[in-house]
């Protein structure tokens, strides 16, 4: 069948990897994102490597008045409709302690802005009885750090919705698989130094595309953090507290 | 936009690991994002110290790896700098296309493609990567530049296999030559000695043509080796062979002299007496190697070096003192190629001449350095000259008396960046930038 994607956030750089692979599968793509020029180019490389369709058009997590269009032209298109979330952002957390209101923008970006698109998508896909969502949370969702916790927080509150979205869905013929990646060598660690098991946006698009297929409801990726968010979601909250990693 | 951030520290090599350096690498994902002219490296599938800039800054260009136009009637493609020959070449066959020129590795990039006038299984009849480029683009200081070979004749030939010294190849425009098939039809025969094996490449009329060669084998055998010859066939299907990687540094009797000779006597045999056909897949037979990530690894920590240097038609004895010498060493690598090159090159410091090259790895220690060295003196004096890509040992002086047009390279690159912005280890240790 006919496969069409949508992209959220088609400019960032996990995007890209798993868009270029879709791409030379022949799928059809929608690059929703802020960047119109980036993602005009980003569609000129769809379209070269194979896509059937790719166009670009403007998604801003935090501006719910751009989620119909995208969702309009979604609809038009003939066969499976599916949804990758690429969006989020992650300031430095000083800089949120020092200016609360930019909590706002990353909860919106992480979170409440691709949870309300996945709302309204979400009636499409029950009626149609088919389809993927891919929601790419964090690794730092799954417990609050000192060192990031609005942004884990965000991501944290994504994943308990898609979990529920699942729910709902699951039983109507959509999958919906949450990716929980580690740091990843991209723009937003640029600059950040020695992270640990880091991997590539190459490597989580080939564990996304794999997890698809064995239908994997959470994925971690590199797949070494299921077990340390293991051990560190069963660390007692008094120790917790005390450590900083 | 996103402003570009570098790493610090960060330790990287070559291809070979003999050379190192460290300093700060970034990563920039647009070409926009480029605020520093700094060295560009791909993926440093150059052996040597060319992609180096020891305690400086070094712009890692793998993450810019669109295709920002391709036209599928008339096979015009332009690519960011960081897409890979491999990815063209698993991109464009279905799409009735294939990249004109391939070197033996699929994960080199185009834009070190330009950088090195890399060639190919084919350079006897189709000639170097270059030759098939029509515009590039480049980031000089403070401006940004289209040329093309028409226009910008002596700036294009000090770009093309000019090291990148002439700018940052962001953009790179080919004219990509029409692949009638998917699959490599390939004639695989034994060639028993030297004579053979040189006869064999000068008769064959075949579109892509390569020869393994034996470098353990003396005597009577020396020279021994398989010869390849294939076209683009298609209707049938290839045998997929599996991925593997060398996960460890190996230790150092991995490839000793037994080892190798096991090897090598085994990879003979495995072609019959009468010679066979195979079908094989485009990146198996381009990117023999690319099956094997990380290969590199076999030579273990201290790494390799390869030798390789093309010496004209009528020195073929040259070469086979040469080869009789690295036989007798008992230094060689299991993987030593021989091929006829035509005399297509697009730049004042292409490799390729009309003649014969030899390609040989050795583990980096003392006494294959000393071999490296007496062989280079052998190139030169049989009017040859070894390929930068691969080099990480040769002393400034040959190196200049190797490519007679250096002094135009030198003339256009002190224009392009007169600060020595983008000078490199290799442009350093063999002192390039001056005549």
């Amino acid at each position: 069948m006919e496969q069409t994607w949508i992209i959220l956030g088609a400019s960032s750089t996990m995007a890209r990897a798993f868009m270029q692979k879709l791409a030379e599968q022949g799928a059809g793509l929608i690059l929703a994102g802020r960047r119109m020029d980036d993602l005009k180019t980003n569609a000129s490389d769809a379209l070269a490597r194979g896509a059937s369709m790719a166009e670009p058009i403007a998604f801003d997590a935090r501006d719910p008045g751009t989620f119909q269009p995208v969702i309009d032209l979604a609809l038009k298109q003939a066969g499976q409709i599916n949804c990758a979330v690429f969006v989020g952002s992650m300031p430095p957390q000083e800089e949120i302690d020092a200016d609360p209101a930019m909590l706002d923008g990353v909860i919106a970006d992480s979170f409440t802005g691709p949870a309300r698109f996945l709302q309204m998508l979400a009636p499409h896909l029950e009626a149609r009885g088919s389809g993927s969502i891919v929601g790419v949370g964090s690794v730092a969702g799954d417990r609050g750090r000192i060192g990031n916790y609005v942004y884990g927080g965000a991501k944290g509150g994504f994943a308990t919705y898609l979990s529920g979205l699942r729910n709902r869905l699951g039983r109507e013929g959509v999958h919906v698989m949450t990716v929980k990646p580690g740091p990843v060598d991209t723009a937003m660690t640029q600059g950040m130094d020695d992270l640990p098991f880091m991997t590539t946006p190459d490597a989580v698009a080939d564990d996304i595309l794999a997890g698809l297929k064995r239908g994997k409801n959470v994925l971690y990726t590199r797949r070494i953090w299921w077990p340390i968010m293991t051990v560190i979601r069963a660390i007692p909250e008094p120790v917790f507290k005390k450590m900083s990693i | 936009m996103i402003a570009m951030r570098w790493r610090k520290d960060i330790a990287y090599t070559g291809w070979g690991r003999a050379l190192t350096a460290s300093g700060r690498v970034a990563r920039p994902v647009t070409e926009q994002e480029i605020d520093t002219i700094a060295p560009a490296f791909g993926n440093r599938r150059s052996y040597g110290d060319a992609p180096l800039n020891d305690g400086g800054a070094v712009l890692d260009m793998t993450a810019q790896d669109r295709i920002l136009a391709f036209d599928r009637k008339t096979g015009l493609i332009t690519v960011e700098a960081g897409v890979t020959i491999g990815a063209l070449a698993r991109i464009l066959p279905p799409q009735g296309w294939l990249p004109p020129v391939m070197p033996g590795t699929g994960i080199a990039t185009v834009g070190g493609a330009v950088a090195m006038d890399v060639h190919g299984k084919n350079h006897h009849n189709t000639g170097s990567f270059c030759q098939h480029v029509t515009a590039l683009t480049l980031l000089q200081n403070g401006k940004r530049r289209k040329i093309t070979p028409d226009r910008d004749k002596r700036l294009w030939a000090a770009t093309c296999g000019g090291l990148g010294q002439t700018g940052i190849i962001t953009q790179v425009t080919i004219q990509l030559k029409r692949c009638p098939g998917e699959v490599m039809v390939v004639t695989e025969r034994r060639v028993e000695d030297w004579a053979e094996h040189i006869a064999h490449l000068d008769a064959s009329d075949a579109t892509y043509c390569v020869g393994w060669i034996d470098a353990t084998a003396t005597g009577p055998k020396l020279g021994r080796g398989i010869l390849e010859e294939a076209e683009i066939g298609s209707g049938l299907a290839p045998a997929r062979p599996k991925r593997r990687s060398v996960p460890l540094d190996a230790p150092s009797w991995a490839l000793s002299g037994p080892v190798v000779r096991a090897f090598n006597s085994v990879y003979y045999h495995r072609v019959p007496a009468t010679g066979r056909t195979v079908v094989r897949a485009f990146e198996d037979f381009f990117f023999p190697l690319d099956k094997i990530h990380d290969w590199n690894r076999l030579y273990g920590k201290r790494g390799f070096h390869q030798f390789q240097c093309v010496v004209p038609l009528d020195r073929a004895d040259t070469l086979r003192a040469m080869l009789a010498e690295i036989a007798e060493s008992g230094l060689a690598s299991p993987l030593a190629v021989l091929k006829r090159m035509g005399d297509g090159r697009a730049g004042y410091l292409s490799f390729p001449m009309p003649g014969y090259t030899l390609a040989v790895d050795f583990p980096n220690r003392e006494s294959a350095r000393d071999l490296i060295a007496r062989l280079e003196n052998q190139a030169i004096a049989a009017r040859g000259r070894i390929y930068l890509a691969k080099d990480g040992l040769a002393k400034g002086p040959s190196v200049k008396a190797m490519y007679p047009e250096h002094p135009e390279w030198v003339a256009q690159v002190m224009k392009a960046d007169p600060d020595g912005k983008l000078a490199t280890d290799m442009v350093r240790r063999l002192d390039l930038r001056r005549l």
